[in-house]
């Protein structure tokens, strides 16, 4: 089973909070750190700008795996959206799980803007887990058929 | 629920008389079978239409918002000032709606009663398998007669809404008037995180969670029982961004039921409007039961319970539990908590 999904590359859609998080990945880049290419980047104002519809949308639309991340506790901009946005995510995941969608495909995290480092690994723990259960087929919208 | 039924009526009679309330909101019994529907009234006259009985399903929170937004026969600026009947959840509902602003607690007059618990049409239908033609009350015993299975008899605690059955709250938290002998907050459901799903397999619960979702006809019958649902434009009608295409394709289903689940959190009375509104009979509850156990172990939040403290996900504390996340305590911490 795993053996079979190593050649399976997800696809993983990131939810970067501008101030930390996106910077974060940036300074991965500019340091020429290897990560993996599996990520599609959604910059973001903050992490509390994420609304839940964002997760349920992307999953719909076919991504394997999210990742959304802000900045850590009391290095919000706005002061505290981010706590805020832990609130959420811990009951959109909790939810997700309830229903059956797996929680290796969502993961919410802490990255700061020097922490380019900790950005390609968080990346590769999340490819690993979402690589642990495939390619995602809950909620995905097939076009053909909804047509 | 009869001697209660009395009072309310000389009650209502009595508040029109000293020109206390505008309008009446209350239920009467309505021509389909087992169901009482919400009713308003303008005067004293239509007294003898009120009912208050096992069939009191509707929370009339829910009709306040278009009540006060056009107030039918309200003259000048003045908003009319409500009486209603509260039964425990109709009175959180109403904790809830005056904390999200919907609505003041001046225009309100609430008269409190203890409610025994209702009856879910679902289960009744279920039981005697077939239509329901009739209904007949004795006490708490209820004859019925369905189409093609003749009369049976049942009662009402058999066929209680399982939100009832947990129900930690059956009389009004907030009251101007109370009716009846008020009932102390119930421990053991206070306690029960609730969740019957938990348990299931991973796939279990999806093939579940489906074949629910999938029958649902996006009737938004549920949405509109709900008195939460007071969007001015739901995210399921939002045509840009359009979140929810306009099918009925199964994870359109699935993401308007999440995404409706997901606002209920922390708002959410159990009052099971919404599981008794839905033609469908569908489990509902599966959702709202999950967002409210979370919020109540994680946030300690009793909904409607408390005027003063923010609803749960408009708040936060510092020690928030952080072990959902992806390497939480890994990085640097924050400046404002070193
Ligand atoms: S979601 Fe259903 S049970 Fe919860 S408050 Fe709304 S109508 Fe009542
Ligand atoms: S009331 Fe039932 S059928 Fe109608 S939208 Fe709600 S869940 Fe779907
Ligand atoms: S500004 Fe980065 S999480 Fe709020």
């Amino acid at each position: 089973m795993i053996e079979a999904n190593a050649e399976f590359e997800p696809r993983i859609v990131a939810f970067l909070c501008n101030w930390c998080s996106y910077a974060g990945a940036d300074l991965a880049g500019v340091s020429r750190m290897q990560y993996p290419p599996n990520v599609r980047v959604v910059r973001v104002p903050c992490s509390g700008r994420i609304d839940p519809l964002f997760v349920l949308k992307a999953l719909q639309n076919g991504v394997d795996g999210v990742l959304v991340s802000g900045c850590h506790p009391g290095d919000c901009h706005y002061v505290s959206g981010n706590l805020l946005a832990r609130r959420k995510f811990a009951v959109l995941k909790s939810l997700l799980e309830h229903v059956g969608v797996e929680p290796e495909r969502i993961h919410f995290s802490w990255v700061s803007a020097a922490e380019g480092a900790r950005f390609a690994e968080i990346l590769e723990r999340v490819i690993g887990a979402v690589r642990q259960v495939g390619p995602g087929t809950k909620m995905v919208k097939s076009i053909e058929e909804a047509q | 629920m009869r001697e209660v039924e009395e009072q309310l009526r000389s009650e209502v009679v009595r508040l029109f008389a000293e020109g206390a309330i505008d309008l009446f909101l209350g239920y009467s019994s309505s021509r389909v079978p087992l169901r009482s529907a919400a009713c308003v009234l303008h005067d004293a006259d239509g007294v003898a239409r009120l009912v208050w009985n096992r069939t009191c399903t509707p929370n009339l929170a829910a009709l306040l918002r278009e009540l006060l937004r056009s107030p039918p026969g309200a003259t000048g600026d003045a908003p009319p000032r409500i009486g209603l009947l509260a039964k425990g959840c109709v009175s959180r509902s109403l904790v809830t709606l005056m904390k999200a602003n919907q609505i003041s607690r001046e225009s309100l007059l609430i008269i409190g009663v203890d409610c025994p618990g209702m009856i879910d049409r679902h289960k009744v239908a279920a039981r005697v398998g077939g239509e329901i033609a009739a209904a007949i009350w004795s006490g708490d015993d209820l004859a019925v007669r369905a189409t093609g299975s003749g009369e049976h008899i049942l009662s009402a605690e058999d066929v209680l809404l399982d939100d009832c059955r947990t129900c930690a709250h059956p009389s009004a938290v907030l009251s101007d008037r109370f009716l009846g002998e008020p009932r102390a907050p119930r421990r053991d459901a206070l306690d029960d995180p609730a969740s019957s799903l938990t348990e299931a397999e991973p796939e279990e619960r999806w093939s579940h969670f489906q074949g629910e979702v999938a029958r649902c006809i996006r009737c938004y019958a549920c949405r509109e029982a709900c008195p939460n649902c007071f969007c001015t434009e739901c995210f399921a009608d939002a045509s840009d961004p359009r979140w929810i295409g306009v099918t009925t394709d199964e994870t359109d289903l699935a993401l308007f039921h999440l995404g409706r689940a997901f606002h209920q959190a922390g708002r959410c009375v159990s009052c099971g409007a919404c599981v008794s509104a839905c033609p469908l009979g569908i489990d509902l509850r599966m959702l709202y039961e999950k967002v409210n156990g979370d919020v109540k172990v994680r946030f300690g939040t009793d909904v409607g319970t408390s005027l003063d403290e923010p609803e749960p996900l408009c708040r936060f504390a510092l020690e928030d539990d952080e072990t959902f996340m992806t390497e939480p305590g890994k990085g640097g911490r924050g400046m404002g908590v070193r």
